[in-house]
């Protein structure tokens, strides 16, 4: 095995909490992303997964540097994305590039969808205007889109369409890393299959590396090599994806397993209903973050985190069962 | 089953905006009986939502209109009835609850005064009486502490716990009839399986007939007893959950059920989509609205809208080619289409 | 082997959607809207009334004749009369059009180039530079305005740059407030952090993103702002505060029309129509505007 793309080490992310009394500034924060590791190889696509509010955008928004991060270390190709300078940022940017979910939000209305793919372009002042308009022509067939429809706007395209214009954006500068937020869970299912056969095209042709980001569990799998579970800004469970898929170790990982939909009207779901909600971000509990809601909660969970124990190569899970399990 | 609730024939909605005119409803006939679930199935902008709207005669008019078509519920047309007497019957015999748990419910007001004033609007109950029973519904749809929760504010709710105030409001007045427009949509996973157990118990409670809409194959097969697949306006297909698993007549269908990813789906292979996007309802659309994206259309599908043909007992479909798709064909072809798509 | 087919309903569906694009064009949405349409009509009437005004007035604005004073409209080849000076009635609405619309029109450019640096400013950046500029903008809103301008006007002296300068000051933190409230909102869209995440900088994100995202509330607000200016210009006029005489004003006309409200009625009525059609045309316009600059509202 090679180096790794990406290595992202103890990544922590807190919000500060607005305080009751002004301008004192509050001792508590929202802690979106709390101790976070993980490494992405090249040409692998990573999956996170869990629910609203597990930090997973944030995590997103972190690798890309739209906010930074409270300590921590990210490190990509050897270079640290924390410590690196705006000038020395922007070129590390053109090679990790970013897909949103909202394909209505995340397309400017006022501008032509030439013109957006050219942006990139035009940022880093790569080539002249000529070559630059063949280059978006040249996209706009990579991703399925007629090249004469540059001149319109992205308000007249459809869902998908216009994520396809979100894709081809990220791709003009031929990046290496490309982090998807949800990018199809606002599309339509034949839509969604569309989109997602292009992404892993896209992989294949270019070599790309994905850290794909999604609530629904069968995209993931349908994707990712890896797959890393995250609950209340924690990976709980991170390993490849036969591993979480046929052999769950974390009960959280389990529940959600669980809760995917059945497949046909003949299937009879056994499944493992969770109680309670997620607890706040800003005071977790205890011990497990997981304690309240686990069927199999013990003593131990309540005062001790657990680390994340490996189980077989490449696939760990941070739960105290693990250890009484080989004990 | 029980008997006959509401029957939608023939149905005909548009919207006008300006000089343009979007057909959004284009002649949709189904029917619910009490205790069913109908699962209305499509893709956004297939007219599943505008439907359920018009069911409940929901639609704004302006620039809404219903054109032609009957909704009858109990034996009574009440696609022409009068405002005030609609009303009467939305809240007793009818509720609905919406995609959006977030934006249903008011943030100024506290989630008990939501619920008691949509229960003393159409329950004689004195305030005492209405607390009462507030109480118990949110006791009903599983919401711990109930007491103390009556006084707080929507926010101060989890999307979940919203969505089960919502159920608690709809089904305050025992309704016949609960429509629900994509009621997990905006949910977790975990969330989605909570409530739509919680809406199953509920109706073997109550006995009330459900209008599932949802684009999730998976929610239909979980919660519906009858479906119907909607696109561009028109029902392609309808039929019981398990006839049109087993056997789905309509290409749409099939491409439907194909581009679902499922659990065992070998991730080398490329998923099997439906090529293009839906026709947009301002234009004329002729013949066939699925002609554009259909594999194996011919010149009659652009030329004549197919009609429903009932093919076995209560299993219908709009195309011009049903005659004879056995579960085989249906898979060979599929395979062929996607191997024609992905490449 | 449907191609020919396919090609041949792609061929349709582009007809159809350069019709319906042609339905959408901004002057066609527009004009649909009767009102705003009017609103229009006489505002190109009020320009060219303007530029054209030597050769509209049937006398020199300024020309006195005591032998003619206080005619009623029709009287001896006064088309509106005279003012107690003997002066055209008619002729001077004309040129007073011209010091309306300069002074409504470069008050505004002025207010709007301030206050919309302001306001981006304010509104991108955010902490401490919004703080400051926003409690200074609140500070300048509740300072009454004619006080404002009498302030400026006794430290200028009067005359017509000043009466831009003085009620261009006065809209600056309208515009400033406008501008940044749209800011707030545009910056937390989605393709704003999309342009971010793909290097671009600050003022590439500003002009190229915000800006053109912002500017249709702010082109709206323009134009009321507009007639906004032309009732203050009419005011301080009014008051003596504006432009100076001999020079025509509508808003000096009213005053000097105010002291024959029994006698000559039409004097004070004949500028107050013109400011009030001129206000009110301007308003139904930008009412117009507004739904017409929405690139997905479909009228």
């Amino acid at each position: 095995m090679g180096h790794p793309l990406l290595e992202v080490k103890q990544v922590k992310k807190h919000f500060p909490v607005k305080g009751t009394i002004p301008f004192v500034p509050s001792r508590q924060s929202v802690k979106a992303v709390d101790n976070v590791n993980f490494h992405v190889m090249p040409g692998e696509t990573l999956g996170i997964v869990g629910e609203s509010g597990c930090g997973k955008s944030t995590l997103a928004r972190l690798i890309n540097r739209l906010i930074s991060p409270t300590e921590g270390e990210m490190n990509f190709k050897n270079k640290d994305l924390v410590s690196l300078s705006k000038r020395d940022l922007r070129t590390v940017r053109k090679n990790i590039q970013m897909v949103f979910q909202d394909p209505y939000a995340s397309l400017d209305p006022r501008k032509r969808v030439g013109q957006l793919i050219e942006e990139p372009l035009v940022i880093h002042g790569v080539g002249d205007s000529v070559s630059r308009k063949r280059r978006v022509a040249e996209l706009l067939e990579i991703v399925g889109l007629n090249p004469r429809y540059q001149n319109r706007y992205a308000h007249e395209f459809s869902g998908g369409q216009r994520q396809r214009i979100n894709i081809a954006r990220a791709l003009t500068l031929n990046p290496e890393l490309i982090i998807c937020d949800e990018p199809v869970s606002a599309l339509d299912v034949s839509v969604q299959a569309q989109v997602i056969n292009l992404l892993k095209d896209l992989q294949k042709q270019f070599q790309l590396t994905y850290i794909f980001i999604s609530h629904d569990l069968n995209v993931v799998r349908y994707m990712c090599d890896r797959i890393a579970v995250m609950y209340l800004g924690k990976i709980v469970e991170i390993g490849s994806y036969e591993e979480i898929y046929h052999s769950p170790k974390h009960p959280y990982t389990q529940a959600l397993l669980s809760a995917i939909p059945v497949e046909s009207p003949y299937e009879n779901k056994e499944r493992i209903i969770l109680t309670g909600n997620v607890p706040s971000p800003i005071a977790p509990p205890p011990g497990c973050a997981f304690h309240e809601r686990c069927p199999f909660v013990m003593d131990k969970c309540k005062t001790e985190t657990p680390p994340l124990i490996e189980t077989t190569e490449a696939h760990r899970a941070s739960c105290h069962l693990i250890k009484k399990e080989e004990e | 089953m029980g008997e006959e609730l509401l029957r939608v024939e023939d149905l005909f909605v548009e919207f006008k905006t300006g000089s343009i005119v979007t057909k959004a409803i284009n002649g949709v006939s189904f029917s619910l009986h009490q205790n069913e679930t109908l699962g209305i199935v499509g893709e956004s902008g297939s007219g599943k939502s505008v439907t359920a709207s018009a069911a409940m005669r929901l639609i704004p008019n302006p620039p809404g209109r219903i054109t032609s078509g009957s909704i009858v519920y109990k034996g009574q047309d009440i696609s022409q009835l009068n405002e005030s007497k609609m009303r009467k019957l939305r809240g007793n015999e009818m509720s609905m609850i919406f995609q959006d748990p977030t934006t249903s419910l008011n943030p100024v007001f506290t989630v008990g005064h939501q619920l008691m004033e949509s229960i003393r609007i159409h329950k004689n109950l004195s305030k005492r009486e209405a607390k009462q029973e507030s109480l118990r519904m949110l006791e009903l749809v599983g919401i711990p502490a109930a007491k103390q929760r009556l006084k707080m504010y929507p926010h101060e709710f989890s999307g979940g716990m919203r969505q089960r105030v919502m159920i608690a409001i709809a089904l305050s007045c025992q309704p016949q009839l609960l429509i629900a427009d994509e009621p997990t949509t905006a949910l977790d996973v975990t969330v989605q399986a909570q409530i739509l157990a919680l809406m199953k118990d509920l109706q073997r409670e109550f006995g009330m007939a459900i209008m599932m809409i949802t684009h999730d194959l998976g929610v239909v097969w979980e919660t519906c007893d009858s479906i119907i697949v909607m696109y561009a306006g028109q029902v392609m297909e309808r039929g019981s959950v398990r006839q049109v698993y087993d056997k789905p007549l309509h290409p749409y269908t099939w491409g439907l059920l194909d581009s679902q990813i499922a659990s065992d789906q070998n991730s080398q292979e490329v998923l099997p989509a439906i090529p293009g996007s839906p026709p947009d309802l301002s234009f004329d659309v002729q013949g066939c609205p699925f002609a554009d994206r259909c594999p194996y259309v011919e010149e009659i599908c652009r030329e004549s809208k197919p009609a429903r043909v009932a093919i076995e007992d209560g299993h219908e479909v709009a195309c011009h080619f049903q005659t004879d798709t056995s579960e085989l064909t249906r898979k060979e072809e599929a395979n062929i289409g996607a191997s024609a798509t992905g490449s | 082997m449907h191609n020919e087919t396919a090609s041949d309903r792609e061929l349709l569906y582009e007809e159809q959607y350069k019709r319906a694009q042609k339905e959408q064009s901004f002057m066609r949405k527009l004009l649909r809207n009767k009102l705003a349409a009017f609103g229009f009509f006489v505002m190109i009437v009020l320009v060219f009334t303007a530029i054209f005004a030597p050769w509209i007035a049937t006398h020199p604005p300024h020309q006195m004749d005591v032998t003619r004073t206080l005619l009623g409209p029709g009287e001896m080849g006064h088309l509106l009369g005279t003012d107690s000076y003997g002066r055209d009635t008619f002729s001077r609405i004309i040129y007073g059009a011209r010091i309306s619309l300069i002074v409504g029109v470069a008050a505004v450019v002025f207010g709007a180039v301030f206050g919309s640096l302001l306001g981006v400013i304010s509104g991108y950046f955010g902490g401490k530079i919004d703080a400051i500029i926003m409690r200074i903008m609140d500070g300048m809103m509740a300072f009454p305005f004619i006080l404002l301008a009498i302030v400026l006007m006794t430290v200028f002296g009067q005359g017509l740059m000043n009466v831009i300068f003085a009620i261009g000051i006065a809209n600056i933190p309208g515009f400033a407030r406008v501008v940044r409230g749209q800011v707030l909102s545009v910056k937390e869209a989605d393709y704003i952090d999309v342009t971010r995440s793909l290097g671009a900088k600050n003022t590439r994100i500003i002009f190229h993103h915000v800006l053109p995202n912002s500017i249709a509330p702010l082109i709206v607000y323009a134009t009321m702002a507009v007639a906004g200016a032309i009732i203050s210009e009419a005011s301080l006029s009014f008051l003596g505060l504006g432009v100076q005489p001999p020079t025509a004003s509508w808003g000096s006309m009213l005053q000097e029309g105010k002291d024959y409200l029994v006698l000559n009625p039409e004097l004070a009525t004949i500028s107050g129509l013109a400011i009030l059609i001129t206000v009110l045309s301007i308003n139904l316009f930008g009412d117009g505007l507004r739904d017409a600059l929405d690139p997905k509202m479909k009228i």
